[in-house]
């Protein structure tokens, strides 16, 4: 029994030593010289060079001024990033219908009509998902051009140009990328 | 939503499996090189020469099978012993920039067992929970060598089939060292950087700040990679691989689910090789693929068809609710059919709120005894336990000895393949009757409340580690039934078929004759799968009625 325990402490501590230290720094020193930007989150400044945020990273835009992301089941406040998670609420629960009807409400009553794209009314898995549906952007084109007083072709232009097309995923649209040319646009016409 | 195209989709997962076993057959004549010859030539050699003289052993010191489960029964402990200690001395030590304190000793005690046993059932947020020195030197190593015990313990398993006339089945310390080696470190340092080049974090920094958000940080693609390839699932964060930082694209979520099926969609066909009978590992391959096609279409179909009550409140487009844009339904079907194929267990979406039906297919998988390609090495052995099963029914049924490889199966044979393939079962019943009977923790009422807890059984005695994660996992009872099933999910059946295979290794091959049963026919694998589903089926099926099934009707029904 004492060959195999000292055998096991020696092999435990340099697989540990390999594994635990040597490999995750060496991938965190490649990472972080072949991609720097990738490796510290994706994050993006504003004009004062303050970091507004990550791509990868949703963000809760409330105001009737934004386009709105997904719905956001974390912890404590929605897109808690440093607390994720989802809903888990199951198909049939009557808390996620409830939900859902007060979502739909409230689109409604912002002057969405037709039918309401799934992925702008049901929360996420990560509570972080950074996209929407072109469907979901589109809908909202009406009621974010009135709150800013632009024209609607223009805001549908910008939401077309921030639009990504991925097989097999289908179209969706960066909702941080597209506030922000929201906000450039809305300069450009010296107000919102 | 664009709605999902099913004709592209099924092309495309084709493709995708198409690439697994087209990556799987090279790989597994390097994972056979790697373990049956000598030590290698030049650096790595050296660096592994070194490395069995500084713990005292050669490659030629041999075990029998009583010798080689103590070997990992012991290294095993000092993986539990040393996690357990640092999850309770985490506050005090280094890289720990969020000032995290202890866990308590009970989420330890279940988080330490959880990781020992490549299951990775998590009752903690690992973005609030754990330092970065927790996540690097207790759960990526961890990572490491349960993944590394797995396949230790299927090469073994595969000696002891193939041999003859010894009582040897090899050396652990050997193969855990060249499972890490040779296999799972370089493996997953190029699958590291390939998910950072993606977009997926991996630094030291402290969490950034910026308006209202408070964004997490850490080491993470250093360990996602192994998270996959190991087939151990514990995500770095509570959303898994969910979270953008953990997958960040549709390309960076195939890359996750082809990792996660590779060393177990190789592992087959590595025991081909050593049988000299390749068609005896595509046997095995094809049980696994048919098995895997039908449920990831079961799912799909699941998932497509939507949740009609959400459809008549004005929504369009498939249920949303606990997916992610950017993976689409193809990438989303794909993962979750993967991760509960294998015991890995890693989540791109929130499997508690996938439809009843959609839901009810990572359920069965688990169920099935994850043998569909299965874990890292416990997939293998665990099929192997099934085979064996097949094989004696169907000597029953045509009777003739029953035989496997040459060799007769026996009682002892027959013994331990029924402990291996209904240990997790028996667990499974066992506890989720127990949980039924202590007041609630379910998240969701109805016959989805009796699929959370079941489901939870089912991960965490078939080591997979997933859940429908609204169950209050958090109390005692789960802590303690919880690690009880991981541990004895994990080693009983891995203790049982070394068993086997010591005692096959013991027994002289016959060479095949006119009246010999194939193993290596179609015929015999369509048999094996019948008689997985046989054993499953008849197991679950009333837990499966009374929970999605009876929750699909209700939907259907309009509550």
């Amino acid at each position: 029994m004492k060959e195999p325990l000292m055998r096991a402490v020696l092999l435990f501590a340099l697989l540990a030593v390999i594994t635990g230290i040597a490999y995750p720094l060496a991938v965190t020193l490649i990472a972080g010289v072949a991609f720097p930007f990738q490796a510290h989150g994706s994050l993006v400044a504003g004009d004062d060079s303050r970091i507004i945020g990550s791509v990868l990273l949703g963000q809760n835009f409330t105001a009737p001024f934004y386009f709105q992301g997904r719905p956001s089941a974390t912890p404590v406040t929605a897109y808690n990033a440093s607390h994720s998670g989802g809903s888990n609420l199951g198909p049939t629960n009557p808390v996620l219908l409830q939900q859902v009807t007060g979502r739909v409400q409230a689109l409604r009553e912002a002057g969405v009509a037709g039918p309401i794209p799934a992925d702008l009314v049901m929360a996420s898995g990560s509570g972080l998902d950074p996209h929407i549906s072109l469907d979901a952007a589109l809908v909202q084109v009406p009621a974010v051009a009135e709150a800013r007083a632009l024209p609607e072709e223009e805001v549908r232009a910008l939401v077309m140009a921030e639009a990504v097309d991925s097989p097999f995923v289908g179209t969706y649209v960066n909702v941080l990328s597209l506030n922000r040319a929201l906000d450039r646009k809305g300069e450009e016409h010296g107000g919102r | 939503m664009t709605p999902p195209d099913p004709l592209l989709d099924a092309a495309t997962a084709a493709l995708f499996l198409l690439l697994v076993t087209g990556a799987a057959l090279p790989f597994s004549n390097y994972i056979h090189r790697v373990f049956s010859g000598g030590v290698s030539a030049g650096l790595p050699g050296r660096i592994e020469r070194a490395v069995y003289r500084f713990i005292g052993t050669t490659p030629d010191e041999e075990e029998g099978w009583r010798g080689y489960t103590r070997d990992l029964l012991v290294f095993n402990g000092i993986g539990f012993v040393v996690l357990f200690a640092l999850l309770l001395l985490q506050g005090a030590l280094p890289l720990n920039p969020g000032g995290v304190g202890a866990f308590d000793p009970l989420t330890a005690l279940n988080a330490a067992v959880s990781f020992v046993t490549n299951t990775n059932w998590q009752v903690y947020s690992g973005e609030v929970s754990a330092s970065y020195l927790t996540q690097m030197a207790g759960f990526t190593v961890q990572n490491f060598l349960s993944a590394a015990t797995g396949i230790s313990i299927a090469i073994a398993v595969m000696r002891g089939l193939t041999r003859r006339s010894t009582d040897r089945i090899g050396n652990f310390w050997v193969d855990a060292t060249r499972s890490v080696l040779y296999i799972l470190l370089p493996l997953a340092l190029v699958a590291a950087l390939l998910l950072a080049s993606q977009g997926v974090i991996q630094n030291l920094d402290a969490s950034v700040t910026a308006g209202p958000q408070t964004i997490a940080m850490g080491p993470v693609a250093s360990q996602e990679a192994i998270k996959l390839l190991g087939t151990n699932g514990g995500g770095f964060f509570a959303a898994n691989s969910a979270h953008p930082y953990e997958n960040p694209t549709a390309i960076s979520n195939l890359i996750e689910a082809f990792l996660i099926l590779l060393v177990p969609a190789a592992l087959p066909f590595v025991f081909g090789r050593m049988t000299g009978a390749m068609r005896q590992g595509w046997a095995i391959y094809a049980v696994m693929l048919m098995i895997y096609v039908a449920a990831f279409g079961g799912l799909y179909a699941a998932e497509l068809a939507g949740n009609p009550l959400v459809g008549e409140l004005g929504v369009s487009g498939i249920s949303m609710e606990g997916k992610e844009v950017r993976f689409g339904l193809l990438g989303t079907a794909l993962f979750a059919t993967s991760t509960t194929a294998t015991s890995c267990g890693a989540v791109d979406a929130m499997h508690d709120s996938l439809t009843p039906l959609g839901g009810m297919v990572p359920m069965l998988l688990i169920l099935l005894g994850e043998v569909v390609f299965g874990g890292v090495g416990s997939g293998f052995y665990t099929i192997t336990g099934f085979v064996v099963v097949a094989v004696f029914i169907a000597g029953l049924m045509i009777g003739r000895t029953p035989e496997f490889l040459g060799k007769k199966i026996e009682a002892v044979e027959m013994q331990m393949a029924v402990v291996t393939v209904l240990t997790p079962g028996v667990l499974v019943l066992l506890l989720s009757g127990i949980a039924l009977a202590l007041p609630g923790a379910m998240a969701n009422p109805g016959p989805h409340g009796l699929s959370e807890m079941v489901y939870a059984f089912a991960s965490m005695s078939n080591n997979n580690g997933s859940a429908f994660a609204g169950l209050d996992a958090t109390g005692p009872f789960y802590a303690l039934a919880g690690a009880l099933a991981m541990a004895v999910g994990r080693f009983a059946p891995a203790i049982a078929m070394l068993a086997l295979a010591g005692s096959m290794a013991e027994k002289k091959a016959v060479p095949p004759g006119p009246g010999t049963l194939s193993t290596a026919s179609p015929a015999f694998a369509a048999w094996t799968v019948l008689i997985i589903l046989l054993v499953g089926g008849l197991t679950f099926f009333p837990l499966l009625a009374m929970g999605p099934v009876a929750e699909y009707l209700l939907m259907v029904g309009g509550v």
